[in-house]
């Protein structure tokens, strides 16, 4: 029944048959976690869950080698899934070259945070205080890679939304995974009411998804990727401009991009691995991947187009400027993840699937580096700041000491390189590479795009730009005030550099953001001939390297990074100075340490107005109207009012009356029978003889 | 000859005087003659039509009404015998125990 066969002979002398193992092997992992993982110690536990995703890493490393001996991949049918009428939709995998980069990105990069989070979580959970929960951890976070590769491996818009629901829920589980804490670890709701609001956030997106579908559905009769496509242009434009302005609320909710990008930002309350690899790495790119897989409806509704590509650009450059005013060492990345993902959704929006989809993997090594990096760095607080006890597992309860500090705070930060080198060092890497500073990663995928944008529309251009050069400014200023300047604690005097599992995949991720410009080095540009198997060269067309674009954003970078010099480096922070900035941008400064007020304008515009309208039901409609005055009114008085009736007239009255008159009636006809019997027996007799007569003189008489 | 007709009429007063003495008299004794009263008469009209007739069939029925009145006396008798007995009266009236 599930014997996976193949479509196409050519295809069967490759590993395609081998797909759906990469949705099967992170389920298998997570299953043995969840049925033995118990008696398992740590190491156990780590070990499955890693081997799971490594051996996922293999599995995707197969598929891109049979890719290129078979540049057209292959869809794989695994198994009937829906067949409803007109419906008909299989489990099918599609392996090509769009996705298997995606496999190999989420599935690469997966595993290397598995294993950073075998070290990491050890410690977390008992600064928590919960140490089984480390079992929990793993198979949530297998089942996310399960669920990704579902999304990027569906051959059809609903297997990809399964994905997508999945990946929501892992988010959801992870974000809320201390959710009997607030993110400083007292007890509390916090955590999960920021679970709640990144689940709620996607729905409005999910609602545009479900919407985008049906629709799609209706016009061309057919959900897989290949109908849908072919059908492309015969689907009326305002059909199609619908589906694709659908799409971008899915994309604006699971990619937070603006208005839907708030859950973002509080997703940090999740174990820093999960930062790592869902709300930067992998996840959040798949708004990413829907539209660059749907390029060919995108490039029919060029005014959808044009909406994605401002939308990105918006969201990039908005989130730059609050990241520059967060003191938060997660927040700034957060907010810098929502920057780096419109850059991404810009370049999509313009057509240049290659270059948004580029960036989407040097993006994936370099956050992912950096937010490990963090980790590491609030690891390295909080083991100076609470050291644990000689036997690990019976840690004290650390929730309810000193809540006071903040290990995420940079302001109690400073001087770290001397105690955590090693981290230093490839926080430095990470952060050179976000900021766009050649010859790393993310100065080749950036300026792909701002190259690309330069091309397509001025505005796109400019506000990247800027946003690239605010990366720069609040990237440097990151690193001056975690790394440089004097302790500004006693526990960052103190700071404990984190152990080798922790480190080595940071150094691997370092590497990956060093050399990530090769994978579309311009002039030999291997990703753009890569993904034009798959895209067509009609969406992938080389962008060649434009010089004036690259010196610009360059020269714009370092002198971002040198007024972040000026500003924390020339005269470092001490403790409790205030932040530089705060005096030279006076009220600017603090509407972008509040968030420019967004949170506060959503509760004003929606969340107040609904719990007032909620409150309104829940205690007028519900309370007074429904359950005071309709229950009580007409329900029960209705109720008992007819149960009377049934009681009275008709109980009482018919079917006693009844009862009764039959009981009265022989009664009364039974006593003036009775009076017949006189007792006397002349009259008898007498009633005999008239009897006698009267039959006699019937039988003479009348017959 | 005697016409049939005079036995008809004698055989009718003899049935009326009977009935009336069911029907009228208490004592149940008096009763009890009466009805064989009655059923004299009957058979006072079978005996003539039999003979009116030419026909046997009338007095051999008479033999058949005279034994079961014999039967009915000697079971009557014993009723009133055994009435007197619990009721110490044999006046028909006060057997009313019956009575609605």
């Amino acid at each position: 029944m599930f014997s996976p066969f193949i479509e196409g002979a050519e295809a069967a002398q490759g590993f395609f048959a081998l797909v759906p193992w990469i949705v099967f092997l992170p389920l298998i992992g997570m299953l043995l976690n969840i049925l033995i993982g118990k008696r398992l110690s740590e190491n156990g536990i780590a070990i499955i869950a890693i081997s799971a995703s490594a051996l996922t890493f293999v599995v995707s490393a197969l598929q891109w080698f049979s890719l290129n001996a078979n540049h057209e991949g292959a869809v794989v049918h695994f198994a009937e899934w829906i067949g409803i009428g007109a419906l008909n939709i299989p489990w099918a995998f599609r392996v090509d070259t769009l996705s298997v980069t995606m496999m190999l990105v989420v599935s690469g990069v997966g595993t290397l945070i598995h294993i950073y989070a075998a070290g990491y979580m050890h410690y977390d959970v008992r600064y928590k205080g919960d140490p089984p929960s480390y079992q929990r951890f793993f198979i949530y976070l297998n089942l996310f890679i399960g669920a990704m590769m579902i999304l990027i491996s569906g051959d059809s818009y609903l297997m990809l939304f399964v994905g997508w629901e999945g990946v929501g829920l892992c988010s959801f589980l992870l974000i809320g995974f201390w959710f009997s804490k607030n993110p400083d670890g007292t007890t509390g709701t916090e955590n999960s009411q920021a679970a709640k609001k990144a689940f709620v956030a996607n729905r409005v997106g999910d609602f545009g998804m479900l919407l985008a579908m049906f629709l799609i559905f209706w016009a061309v009769g057919s959900l897989s990727f290949d109908d849908v496509f072919a059908h492309a242009e015969n689907i009326a434009p305002g059909v199609v401009l619908a589906v694709s302005l659908l799409f971008l609320l899915g994309v604006a909710g699971k990619s937070a991009q603006l208005p839907l990008y708030v859950w973002l930002p509080d997703a940090m309350a999740g174990p820093t691995p999960v930062s790592a690899l869902i709300h930067a790495a992998t996840m959040v790119t798949a708004g990413v991947y829907l539209v660059a897989r749907s390029a060919p409806l995108f490039a029919a509704a060029p005014v959808a187009q044009e909406t994605v590509a401002i939308v990105g650009a918006l969201t990039a450059l908005f989130a730059a400027t609050i990241a520059v005013a967060q003191s938060d060492i997660k927040k700034v990345l957060a907010y810098s993840t929502i920057s780096q993902l419109g850059f991404m959704v810009a370049a999509v929006g313009m057509g240049a699937f290659v270059a948004g989809m580029f960036h989407l993997v040097t993006h994936a090594f370099f956050k992912a580096l950096l937010f490990l990096g963090s980790g590491s760095v609030i690891l390295a607080l909080e083991r100076a700041h609470h050291p644990l006890g000689k036997d690990d597992d019976h840690a004290d309860d650390h929730g309810g000491g000193d809540h006071s500090f903040d290990p995420q705070d940079m302001a109690v930060m400073g001087g770290l390189r001397k105690q955590i080198p090693a981290t230093f060092r490839v926080y430095l890497i990470g952060a050179i590479a976000l900021a766009g500073l050649p010859p790393l990663a993310g100065f080749f995928s950036k300026d792909e795009i701002l190259t690309d944008a330069l091309h397509e529309s001025t505005l796109v251009y400019t506000l990247l730009t800027i946003a690239a050069a605010l990366t720069a400014f609040y990237m440097g200023r990151q690193v001056l005030l975690v790394f440089f300047g004097k302790p500004r604690s006693k526990a960052a005097k103190k700071a404990v550099e984190s152990p080798p599992t922790m480190i080595w995949p940071l150094i691997v991720l370092a590497g990956l953001s060093i050399l990530g410009g090769l994978l579309n080095f311009p002039g030999l540009h291997p990703l753009t001939n890569w993904l034009e198997h798959t895209l067509g060269h009609e969406f992938a067309h080389a962008t060649d390297f434009n010089i004036v674009v690259a010196t610009t954003s360059t020269l714009l970078a370092v002198a971002a990074i040198y007024l972040a010099w000026t500003l924390y480096g020339r005269e470092p922070l001490k403790e409790g100075d205030p932040d530089p900035l705060k005096a030279r941008l006076g009220r600017a400064f603090t509407g972008m340490q509040n968030k420019w007020y967004v949170d506060e304008f959503y509760a004003w515009l929606i969340i107040r107005p609904y719990q007032r309208f909620a409150a309104f039901l829940a205690d007028v409609v519900d309370w007074r109207f429904w359950h005071d005055w309709f229950h009580d009114s007409v329900l029960a008085a209705g109720f008992r009012g007819f149960a009377r009736f049934l009681a009275d007239p008709v109980d009482l009255g018919v079917i006693d009356g009844i009862a009764n008159g039959l009981a009265k009636g022989t009664k009364n006809l039974s006593g003036s029978m009775s009076k017949l019997q006189t007792g006397f027996v002349r009259n008898y007799a007498l009633m005999v003889f008239f009897g006698v007569v009267t039959m006699l003189g019937y039988l003479i008489f009348f017959s | 000859m005697v016409p049939v007709t005079y036995y008809f009429a004698l055989a009718a007063i003899l049935f009326t005087l009977g009935a009336l003495g069911v029907l009228i008299r208490r004592n149940a004794i008096i009763v009890f003659m009466s009805i064989e009263l009655m059923l004299n008469a009957a058979n006072l009209l079978f005996v003539a039509f039999a003979r009116s007739f030419e026909h046997l069939d009338g007095q051999i029925f008479v033999f058949f009404v005279i034994a079961v009145a014999a039967a009915e006396v000697a079971v009557g008798l014993a009723l009133i015998v055994a009435i007197f007995r619990s009721k110490q009266s044999i006046d028909i009236d006060e057997l009313s125990s019956l009575k609605g």
